[in-house]
């Protein structure tokens, strides 16, 4: 939503300033551009409309009459207890993958853009590319044929020592199908996202800074510490909202690893605890009769709702911050 | 200032890439639409030999019976295409009351409500509804040294109630002497998505478990928690990803993993074919429908000798009366393939499903005998 605003800011300058030259490919361009930005924002606002519309009939209805029609409805409840758990899920997954891949990432990209070699660099680069480019459904395959079973010594580690911890609550469950895998497996997923931002970022940091820095007897830590983290903080951020985003709306490998539940429980390492909203529509959806794919429709709205707060949040954050990052 | 610039390109591209997926994923399925058009093409042609196509749409059950079902028809016939969405049982139904596909599968059979909208769409004749698909639902495990092992229905309830949680709890122990079981805890895995092997399951924990199966009958896992996944592979995989865990799945698809015999009566029954298509012989048809409806009353609690009460039937719907003579045609001839021998045959190979009765066929080829168009 937010990401649409600046290019018509811009599209409407262009094209008072160029009015007198508007002709042949100018004028065709100005056309095109004009057009793909009202097509974004004609389909942001379709989708907006059809998820009212086909979840109305659950949230207009009440729990009991939803519980009655669809098997899996929660019974004495309302469409408000149904999503909640979900979004509860869905947030989880989101934040632990972030908490996991935000500083990696941040240490990835300072490590392509002020440590390595210039050829290494850019191989590495190349490479977390392409993590981007692998399907989410091999991510799942991988989590699930291959990760979990090596990781499930580690979660019993963990659940045993720290199980004290409400987040670490044991006994871990074998084969590991558990909000950890799923939060290490999306972490995994985002990582090149926010690492390919943070790169770019880090890289613009301006050389005066860098060499004002160096010059007053900076190590490369202080370097960092004091001129390229500071002028990045808000790339970083928007970075990171890309990844949350991303790890939000994530389907099928968390449908391919865990086994949901709808409770809201912070045990990370017990199967049958918590499920997303994007997973359960996937997983529930094929099956479901015309009241249910409501019902599923407006948690998919829930979440569509939710992606957008979190993509505004990061505008809102970033906007605030850039006056101060001494990008001007 | 660089990178906005290029953060919002990106932008755009991703949301006209998803733009464009949006548009085909609306533009690529109308069964309806092709169907009358296969229908008007084909009226010129001749009417003895078959073609043209037949549309149908249910339970994913039966997609790889289906599958196999419809390459052997097109075999025989080469000008007839037969197009199966597998998108459930609800929706196959919902699809075939509606009209816009001529015959359904389904893994339950229609409730009053839905018979009456079928006799509606059946241009108010009888509705035909025959189990021809049997598939035996077996229990699997995977305990490291345990090959073999014989539950009763308490038991099973008990395990996947989370009520029995040790391999060595003296209930499993007492019927097992001869297997060495370990001191292990026991990890039910269940589906998480609504299916009709859970609600075959769970109907039959319900009827046979007595006291220890407390809850309803459903296609979802009743209880909160413990291990789940997507689909008969999911489970599969599950169950052999894991150490103590149990769980239940198409016998078919079971694998190397082991399988429970399970307590009828006074012995113990390893699935079979036979076994599984015996539970439907032993089993009553519902009663006060039309001639060609072979729903049944399946008898999960059965104490028949040598009969494998943990089955999942699979219906074929369809009409007795057709709007033309070309769908008529076609779906008489697609149905009396399915039920012959030659087709059990190949589902059973195909899909690991158990062969139906003669007893089963003879009403079968009778009601599909019955299909004509409106006269």
């Amino acid at each position: 939503m937010s990401t649409t605003a600046p290019p018509t800011g811009k599209a409407r300058s262009r094209s008072a300033s160029g009015r007198a030259g508007d002709r042949g490919m100018n004028r065709i361009f100005r056309l095109v551009s004009t057009w793909s930005g009202a097509l974004i924002l004609a389909t942001l606002a379709a989708v907006a409309i059809f998820l009212v519309l086909e979840a109305w009939p659950a949230i207009s209805l009440g729990g009991e009459e939803l519980g009655e029609q669809i098997s899996w409805f929660p019974e004495d409840t309302s469409i408000i207890t149904f999503v909640g758990p979900l979004i509860f899920g869905t947030l989880l997954a989101a934040f632990l993958a972030l908490i996991l891949a935000t500083p990696l990432a941040v240490g990835v990209a300072l490590f392509i853009s002020h440590y390595a070699p210039r050829r290494l660099a850019q191989a590495l680069g190349y490479l977390v590319d392409l993590l981007a480019a692998i399907p989410s459904v091999v991510y799942g395959l991988w989590g699930i044929l291959a990760f979990a079973p090596i990781v499930y010594p580690v979660w019993n580690g963990i659940a045993e020592t720290l199980g004290w911890f409400p987040l670490f609550e044991g006994p871990a469950a074998d084969p590991p199908r558990v909000m950890a895998t799923v939060a290490v497996v999306l972490a995994v997923m985002i990582l090149p996202i926010i690492t390919a931002v943070c790169r770019e970022v880090f890289l613009q940091t301006p050389k005066l800074h860098e060499e004002a820095a160096l010059a007053l007897g900076a190590t490369r830590w202080e370097l960092v510490k004091t001129a390229v983290l500071p002028f990045a903080r808000s790339g970083i951020i928007s970075g990171a909202m890309l990844g949350l985003g991303r790890a939000l709306g994530e389907t099928m490998a968390v449908l391919m690893i865990l086994s949901p539940g709808f409770l809201y429980s912070f045990a990370i390492f017990q199967a049958g605890q918590q499920q997303t909203i994007a997973a359960n529509i996937a997983a529930q959806q094929p099956e479901a009769p015309p009241l249910g794919v409501s019902a599923l429709i407006a948690t998919g709205l829930a979440l569509f709702v939710i992606t957008m707060a979190v993509n505004m949040a990061a505008r809102a954050v970033v906007a605030r911050r850039k006056d101060f990052s001494g990008a001007n | 200032m660089k990178l906005s610039r290029f953060s919002r390109a990106g932008a755009a591209t991703l949301a006209a890439g998803a733009l464009a997926v949006t548009l085909t994923a609306c533009g690529s399925d109308d069964p309806v639409g092709e169907a009358q058009a296969a229908d008007g093409d084909s009226a010129t042609t001749e009417m003895s030999d078959l073609s043209g196509q037949l549309n149908g749409a249910g339970a994913s059950s039966q997609e790889a019976a289906m599958n196999a079902w419809r390459a052997g028809f097109q075999g025989e016939n080469p000008d007839v295409t037969v197009n199966y969405d597998p998108i459930g049982s609800g929706g196959g139904r919902t699809n075939f009351i509606e009209g816009g596909t001529a015959f359904a599968g389904s893994d339950a059979a229609l409730d009053d409500e839905e018979l009456v909208d079928a006799q509606a769409r059946c241009l108010d004749g009888e509705v035909i509804e025959l189990p021809m698909y049997i598939s035996p639902i077996a229990v699997i495990f995977n305990v490291e040294g345990v090959d073999q092992l014989k539950l009763d229905p308490a038991t099973i309830a008990g395990i996947f109630n989370d009520e029995i949680t040790s391999w060595d709890d003296p209930a499993i122990v007492d019927q097992n002497p001869d297997v060495e079981l370990p001191s292990e805890a026991i990890t039910p895995v269940h589906r998480s998505d609504e299916s009709g092997t859970t609600e075959n399951f769970t109907e039959y924990l319900e009827a046979a478990g007595g006291d220890a199966w407390p809850h309803e009958a459903s296609g979802d896992w009743p209880t909160e928690g413990g291990q789940s996944a997507q689909g008969t592979s999911g489970v599969v995989q599950t169950v052999q990803g894991g150490s103590g865990t149990i769980g239940y799945a198409d016998a078919s698809q079971a694998g190397s993993l082991g399988t429970a015999e399970v307590k009828v009566g006074e012995e113990y029954v390893p699935y079979s074919p036979e076994a599984a298509a015996k539970i439907v012989d032993a089993s009553e048809q519902i009663e006060g429908r039309g001639p060609y409806d072979h729903a049944l009353e399946l008898a999960r609690d059965t104490t028949e000798s040598g009969a494998y009460p943990i089955v999942l039937v699979s219906y074929h719907l369809a009409c007795a009366t057709y709007e033309d003579q070309e769908t008529a045609d076609l779906v008489k001839a697609f149905l009396g393939y399915v039920a012959s021998e030659e087709g059990q045959e190949i589902s059973s190979s195909a899909a690991g499903s158990a062969p139906i009765s003669d007893s089963l066929r003879a009403d079968a080829t009778e009601a599909i005998d019955a299909i004509s168009a409106q006269g």
